[in-house]
């Protein structure tokens, strides 16, 4: 259908690095980074310099430039481990953000053709969503595809993206507990195609490939809920998937859509699902209380931005989650800090 | 070796709806030969529809329908494939598949052709998860499993009620999208079966398509389309836009994607428009009715929401048009018949 053109000095790629040698990742990726602007983050537990190699157009970030940036308030905000890259939000000025963890390369389709995450997500920012009405015949933007019969063309306009959740082949983003089932379970299926998730509908927002458009959701990226012992594995991770729902949220009451589908990366082998078994997650219970939660959670009509909603968010966990368990009062806190200091880092220009 | 007999042998039906002729079947041999076949025939009933040999069938032409349902038989539509539903009253299997006859055996991108009974009893089988969605897709399927973040609390999953499949070659679009893309043909095979979230509607399509009797059976009605009606090719929309409605409050799964079939012929987009054309108007209000439709917690069964779903009907979009009245006249009708043909079991 139309042709999607893409402005190089429209995107940010934004890497948060949690091991000090990039040159392998930053190889393997630069067919498809290059062209852009790269904010790569060091997590601030890192010692030492990173080995990055040459080439690239980049501005790196580390612990002194978060504490001289973000100051005091980085005692409520926390950027180690998996959340650094949010500090790459904060400073990026483009429309469109791409983030990949550092253990990750590009996949190759079924066609053992090696594909371009960073011009799919791209493409599937710059698309339209719909997330009113399920097509079943997936995206039906994509060239070779369309709506189906039955599908009311009142709603075939779509409404803007806002976010672009991509998939991951070997390793996928299984939580401990089924990994540690399934040692063996890989993921080798290639699914060819994106959909919108629909409106209403949550999700599991894996921070491990992601695009955003941070002019509509930027804020909603947050670096909220953690565990007490969030590491440096996903298996022990829950900001992405706590943020996530509230970005879908966001998404829902502002009239934008989610998709998730292709770009596949693949996934490196890094830590043992046992070992994250072994470790105490008071939040993966509590995760499951807050499902309800997000479900039935409305905004009110003056939420006009993103800022907006997560303040409102921020209020109604207090209220409503607050009484449960403290983590979710400090998450609270955590999102109201954070808006601030966006709208402060922003103001700052 | 002794191959293990085919799965749901006598617990499956499949219903053909057909006005020229079975050819089609030859194909479908490997595939569909162990299973009890129901033949709707719709238009001339004087004519004769041969069988391929080897099939084991019952066939019903109009002349069938009226005996067996006498008045009731106005609920069922002539000329249009929408007369497949009375294979669906008729049948006494807790399971059905549907497909048309222009539909034959798709191949993957392996090259093997793909047995889409297998994949929809596969699909039937197993659970949905219309709770909260799975970035990888159904989480039953081998290779495949719940994402991190998935709350372990709904993965158990629900009954799957409907399996939707799809179609390589002639893809299912509307007149309007055939007119302007004649060319077009589905060449991308998705890997993937997907459960449709709760409170999200789809176009239903019923070319290619299973479902469990037992458990949404009744709503599985096609309307009233064709011959003396204002409208056609919105039969399979509105089952499922109402099963939809009655799965989400009834707590199934209704899944999509896998198994493709290959759709061979292209009907006419002028002959199409004139059918669909009221329907693109009135599929404006239709949507928003469904969308917003809630059925009360006393209809427990699939009959009573059905029915309380034809009186919504009736009340709201009556005022759409006068068709929708005789429509909702015809779901009562057809909700009688069902319970007539099909008492209900002694526990």
């Amino acid at each position: 259908m139309s042709q999607v053109i893409i402005k190089d000095d429209e995107v940010d790629i934004v890497i948060g690095a949690l091991q000090s040698d990039l040159t392998s990742f930053m190889e393997e990726w630069r067919p498809f980074f290059s062209r852009f602007h790269l904010i790569i983050v060091q997590d601030p537990d890192l010692k030492g310099d990173l080995k990055i190699p040459e080439g690239f157009n980049l501005n790196l970030y580390t612990k002194s430039d978060i504490d001289r940036v973000v100051g005091p308030v980085s005692n409520s905000i926390s950027f180690s481990g998996y959340s650094c890259r949010h500090f790459g939000y904060l400073m990026s000025r483009k429309k469109y953000i791409i983030t990949v963890d550092d253990d990750c390369t590009p996949a190759r389709d079924t066609n053992n053709k090696i594909t371009d995450a960073v011009s799919q997500h791209i493409i599937n920012l710059t698309t339209p969503a719909t997330p009113f009405f399920f097509n079943t015949l997936y995206d039906p933007y994509v060239d070779g595809s369309d709506f189906v019969r039955g599908y009311p063309f009142s709603l075939r306009t779509g409404v803007e993206c806002g976010l672009s959740c991509g998939l991951w082949l070997n390793l996928a983003d299984l939580d401990a507990p089924t990994q540690a089932l399934k040692p063996e379970l890989r993921n080798s299926r290639y699914v060819d195609m994106v959909l919108t998730v629909p409106a209403r509908t949550m999700l599991p927002v894996s921070g491990i490939n992601i695009g955003f458009n941070s002019e509509l959701v930027g804020p909603a990226l947050m670096p909220a809920f953690r565990l007490a012992k969030e590491g440096k594995l996903r298996w022990e991770t829950v900001e992405d998937i706590w943020s996530g729902m509230c970005v879908k949220v966001v998404c829902d009451h502002l009239k934008i859509g989610v998709k998730s589908g292709v770009p596949y990366v693949w996934r490196q082998e890094r830590g043992n699902a046992v070992e994250s078994l072994k470790k105490e997650w008071e939040g993966v219970k509590l995760m499951e209380d807050v499902v309800p939660f997000f479900q039935g959670l409305r905004l009110s009509e003056g939420a006009v931005t993103a800022e907006d909603c997560v303040g409102e968010i921020a209020s109604k966990v207090k209220e409503v989650l607050g009484g449960n368990d403290p983590m979710f009062a400090r998450a609270a806190e955590t999102m109201v800090e954070w808006i601030k200091l966006w709208k402060r880092v922003r103001a700052a220009e | 070796m002794a191959a293990a007999p085919p799965p749901l042998k006598d617990e499956l039906d499949i219903v053909i709806p057909t006005i020229r002729n079975l050819d089609f079947l030859e194909m479908w041999r490997p595939f569909f030969e162990q299973y009890h076949l129901i033949i709707v025939q719709d238009g001339d009933p004087s004519k004769t529809i041969s069988v391929p040999q080897g099939f084991d069938y019952e066939l019903y032409n109009r002349n069938d329908i009226n005996r067996i349902l006498g008045p009731k038989a106005s609920c069922i539509s002539f000329k249009d494939s929408a007369c497949r539903c009375f294979g669906y009253m008729v049948s006494k299997k807790k399971y059905i598949f549907t497909i048309d006859d222009d539909c034959f055996v798709a191949k993957d991108p392996t090259g093997k052709q793909i047995n889409a009974l297998e994949q929809h009893i596969k699909n039937l089988l197993c659970p949905s998860t219309p709770l909260f969605f799975n970035t990888l897709y159904d989480p039953f399927r081998e290779g495949a499993d719940f994402v991190r973040g998935y709350p372990f609390s709904l993965r158990e999953g629900v009954p799957t009620a409907v399996s939707h499949g799809l179609w390589m070659n002639i893809p299912d679009y509307d007149a309007p999208t055939q007119l302007v893309k004649p060319r077009e043909r589905n060449t991308r095979y998705v890997d993937a079966v997907l459960t449709i979230p709760k409170g999200t509607l789809f176009p239903m399509c019923g070319m290619n398509l299973a479902f469990d009797r037992d458990l949404i059976g009744p709503a599985m009605y096609f309307g009233l389309m064709g011959d003396g009606q204002p409208i056609g090719r919105y039969d399979d929309m509105w089952a499922g836009w109402c099963i939809k409605v009655i799965c989400d409050h009834l707590g199934l799964g209704v899944k999509t994607g896998l198994p493709y079939i290959w759709h061979s012929k292209a009907s006419n987009p002028f002959v199409n428009l004139k059918k669909e054309y009221k329907g693109i108007f009135w599929q404006e209000e239709i949507i928003p009715f469904f969308q917003s439709a809630t059925l009360s917690k006393e209809s427990t069964t699939v009959q009573k929401c059905y029915v309380e779903l034809s009186k919504q009907v009736k009340e709201t979009l009556g005022k759409v048009d006068p068709y929708f009245v005789k429509l909702a006249d015809a779901m009562e009708t057809w909700i009688q018949a069902w319970d007539d043909l099909n008492p209900a079991k002694a526990n």
